[in-house]
């Protein structure tokens, strides 16, 4: 088959488990902690021992049911919760809780933006489960099993097929990630396994007018955004070239396969075929009650449904005239968003808070590796910053300066501009003085921006750069620009 | 001050969890084992004021109507050691039985307290499904379990029954709703009463001498004032089949976690992993647990599912509305506990459907989530104990134990003890 006649297709759905930060877990009592020492977070619950019961846990339930909503899910009036049954050490019971034929959500989207689009993936459904422990292999000839997560709420979200690319797959978890922190349901830190993926991948391959599907992969336990993509992009090749080499490789003839991805070779391995599908013997728990969620509770936890990211970006860009890429920063944390939604209820001009919070105070967060909240500016002083900075008191670069000074002084930043003698000059003598130094001083830059058209944006930049260098940060950006402008024009005409 | 229980010696069966001795469940897997903590119903007992002197043989796993399924011994009959105790909580039964002590605590999955009651010619009650906590009772069939009190009246049960009923957290299925004065009100009148006969208890295979016996319990009642009221549980005779699908069902996953990897017995030399949960399992078990786990994981299997598990849900939901319109029109239903009394050791211990058998009075209550308990109501011609049973329905323990009280305190068959070590035999 000529390689011409030949396009591809990655199909992709889904699988994505979820811990909520719950302070105790799904069935009892017990902390969810990750550092905790091996088997020190458990008890005859989530041990499995004889005669002890699950109670649910209902912060975990409604938790659930908000990130259902968030996801535009039917939420299920009436559910119940189901044993599936494998024996593996880490699984004390040798049954897990989950729901099976009745999950708490279903029937959603989610929206994401690929590129300059806005990618809508259908959610098949969501359901709570209980985590289970973990194997340690590394230790010699034997395994030894932690307990500590076994019982931790675990939100398993899935997809329809409707991903179409490793890219589409990368942005949605993030996007994701961003929904479920911003939520608040969970940390989503990858390291600490709150976040696992596991991508169901083939390849929809045309040649001359035909299709063919190649079978599905499920890929397991993923737990970075890079791994996701890499993953995926690597399974679409492997399966395309898999069905170039063997045209009998395809759904339906071949089995379905689970594989695991080997990140330091960047390869996805056999794990165990599908042909012969493992029976859970899914029952009803008969140790728990079904759940009926009233009126009442469905719109309490409406009642706690924040604006969701997307949302949010595109409201912040209209309603405040920021950047696509502004909006999308102070979206980033919903602390953040908050934050810059009180400092501009504090009568600070939006767009200068804006930029003010992603180029001065989201930095000055970064370089101390803290949170934005927790620089020790609060809202009130940001908003004194940003009116003053507006209002033409100070300009840019001082502000810059008035910013940092501020983490470890507490006067107003009015006080702080005037005792550092950054108040702006509006002094139209003074500023032409500095213009004209700068004019003077660089005359090869002065013949660019007269005759140069390819260095004269830049070389207008620098006589402005010059010019408030000269005068000690302190002359108005915007007359500067003015007077240059003059100046160059009567320049231009030989006035 | 003292509890209403204080300094009674009392006996519990080993399927509820103690910190105190050990928890076998009479099976070579949990020989080892013990219990972290105490089940809700001995926090119960202890807070008030009970002393619990020891646990009770049982089947293994509450597997079994004799005592014979126990890995330990075969408790035998009080009445006549050639006999069974009836299981499975036979321990309890005989315990009670041979006055080793006043009550006992017993488990019923579908007949477990009653069968070996009358057997014994004890009194046993099975609450209403939800009464009493499991937290603590290691799981049979979880829809169909429940803890309840033997003793050698109506009044020490109906004593024990209000300090361990009531609402526990750490049990979903524990009902919220108040626990009645039991004993208050055991005064209650059987005049007026309505009793309700089913023909579907007095069928074939019912022994001539305790259908009598059981007749002439109604008929005592009857002359005090009852209303004798014929009814209907067409869907009675699926109970046996039903049970067997939802109690196994149940078991081979509640007894997934006896596995070797954390507590209870292991292998020794395991090859593998699988080999350690396939030997530890294979050793640790007796035979008829074996089966059932057996039944239940094929009931449970894909393929089957519909087949065996949702139907037999659907036929317990028929059983259970067949209870609900009766007791619309009565208020307990009267018949015998077992169609007939103790059987020899080892008659049915190797036919297991024969053994199954010996619980068709009992399983429907279990299914239909409704109290019942056992009174003796007389002795066949070999001074073999026969038990009379009365169903009320969910959450009608107080009217059942005062209709029950008073039958007792028209009879003296309950007053009667078993010829051990001496020449007493009935007053």
């Amino acid at each position: 088959m000529s390689d011409q006649t030949l396009t591809t297709r990655t199909i992709v759905g889904l699988e994505i488990h979820v811990q909520l930060q719950t302070k105790t877990k799904m069935f009892c009592g017990c902390p969810v902690r990750f550092e905790a020492p091996p088997n020190s977070c458990v008890c005859p619950v989530c041990l499995g021992h004889p005669g002890a019961l699950p109670v649910m846990n209902g912060q975990a339930y409604r938790w659930a049911v908000l990130t259902g909503m968030a996801l535009n899910c039917a939420i299920a009036r009436h559910t119940k919760w189901d044993r599936k049954s494998y024996f593996y050490p880490d699984l004390p019971k040798n049954y897990q809780i989950s729901q099976y034929d009745l999950p708490l959500a279903s029937d959603g989207y989610f929206e994401v933006q690929v590129g300059a689009g806005t990618k809508r993936v259908r959610i098949r459904r969501a359901h709570l489960e209980e985590d289970a422990g973990k194997n340690l292999h590394d230790t010699g000839n034997c395994t030894l099993v932690d307990l500590n997560r076994a019982g931790a709420p675990l939100l398993e979200i899935v997809t329809e097929p409707d991903i179409e690319s490793a890219e589409e797959a990368y942005v949605f978890c993030i996007e994701l990630q961003r929904l479920v922190t911003h939520l608040g349901v969970s940390e989503g830190v990858m390291q600490k396994g709150q976040m696992r993926f596991e991508p169901n991948v083939n390849v929809a391959i045309e040649s001359q007018g035909r299709e063919y599907r190649t079978p599905i992969v499920e890929i397991k336990n993923l737990n970075s955004f890079r791994a996701v993509r890499q993953a995926i992009e690597y399974e679409a090749q492997r399966q395309t070239a898999a069905w170039r080499e063997n045209a009998d490789y395809q759904l339906g003839t071949v089995p379905n396969e689970n594989r695991g991805w080997n990140a330091d070779k960047g390869v996805t391995e056999f794990q165990r075929g599908k042909e012969a599908a493992h029976d859970y013997r899914y029952f009803p728990d008969p140790d728990l009650v079904p759940v009926e969620v009233s009126d009442v509770m469905l719109e309490e936890i409406r009642a706690m449904l924040p604006e969701l990211p997307i949302a949010r970006r595109r409201r912040f860009a209209e309603q405040y005239g920021l950047s696509v890429k502004d909006a999308e920063t102070l979206v980033e944390h919903r602390a953040t968003a908050e934050l810059f939604e009180r400092v501009v209820a504090g009568g600070a001009p939006a767009e200068v808070v804006g930029k003010q919070l992603v180029n001065v105070w989201l930095k000055l967060a970064n370089d101390r590796g803290v949170a934005v909240t927790d620089l020790g500016v609060d809202e009130t002083r940001m908003a004194e910053l940003a009116k003053i900075a507006a209002d033409g008191t100070v300009n840019k670069t001082a502000a810059n300066q008035i910013a940092e000074i501020m983490l470890s002084r507490g006067e107003s930043p009015r006080q702080l501009a005037e005792e550092l003698g950054l108040v702006q000059v509006q002094d139209m003598d003074s500023t032409r003085r500095w213009v004209e130094e700068a004019f003077t001083a660089n005359e090869n830059a002065v013949r660019d921006a007269l005759q140069n058209p390819k260095k004269m944006q830049a070389a207008v930049g620098f006589l402005r750069g010059q010019a408030m260098k000269g005068s000690g940060g302190k002359a108005d950006p915007k007359l500067l620009g003015e007077l240059i402008e003059e100046r160059l024009a009567r320049l231009r005409t030989g006035s | 001050m003292l509890g209403p229980l204080a300094g009674v010696p009392m006996a519990v069966k080993d399927n509820m969890c103690t910190t105190f001795g050990a928890t076998t469940c009479g099976s070579r897997i949990l020989e080892s084992f013990r219990s972290r903590y105490d089940a809700h119903v001995i926090e119960r007992l202890e807070s008030a004021g009970a002393v619990v002197i020891g646990k009770t043989n049982l089947d293994e796993f509450a597997m079994g109507s004799s005592t014979e399924n126990s890995a330990y011994f075969t408790t035998l009959n009080p009445w006549d050691t050639t006999r069974v105790a009836g299981g499975s909580s036979g321990g309890s039964c005989a315990a009670v039985a041979a006055k080793i002590v006043p009550a006992a605590l017993g488990s019923d999955t579908g007949g477990s307290i009653r069968q070996p009651a009358a057997f014994c010619g004890v009194v046993g009650l099975k609450p209403s499904y939800g009464r009493v906590s499991r937290f603590g009772l290691v799981a049979f069939g979880s829809s169909l379990d429940q803890i309840g009190p033997i003793a050698t009246d109506v009044r020490d049960v109906a004593l024990v029954l209000s300090v361990i009923a009531g609402h526990d957290e750490r049990d979903s299925t524990s009902v919220d709703r108040p626990v009645p004065d039991y004993l208050a009100r055991l005064d209650r009148l059987v005049k007026g009463i309505r009793i309700g006969i089913s023909e579907e208890y007095f069928g074939e295979g019912l022994d001539r001498e305790v259908r009598e016996a059981v007749q002439a319990a109604i008929d005592l009642m009857a002359g005090e004032g009852a209303e004798v009221v014929p009814i209907h549980l067409p869907h009675m005779k699926y109970g046996i089949a039903c049970y067997y699908l939802v109690a196994t069902a149940e078991a081979s996953s509640n007894l997934a976690r006896f596995d070797g990897v954390r507590y209870g017995y292991r292998t020794p030399r395991p090859s593998d992993i699988l080999d350690l949960y396939e030997s530890s399992r294979g050793e640790g078990f007796g035979p008829e647990v074996k089966r059932r786990i057996m039944l239940g994981t094929y009931a449970l299997s894909s393929g089957y599912y519909d087949a065996y598990y949702l139907k037999a849900l659907k036929v317990r939901t028929l059983i259970k509305n067949d209870f609900e319109t009766a007791f619309e029109r009565v208020d307990v239903i009267a018949s015998p506990v077992t169609p007939t009394t103790a059987f020899g050791v080892g008659e049915k211990s190797s036919d297991p459907l024969a053994m199954y058998l010996s619980d068709i009075y009992t399983i429907s209550a279990n299914l239909a989530g409704i109290c019942a308990i056992s009174v003796p109501c007389g002795f066949d011609s070999q001074g073999l104990p026969i038990g009379l049973q009365l169903m009320g329905p969910a959450f009608g323990e107080e009217h059942l134990l005062a209709i029950a009280h008073q039958y007792q305190l028209r009879t003296d068959w309950h007053a009667c003890v078993p010829p051990l070590g001496s020449a007493v035999s009935r007053r």
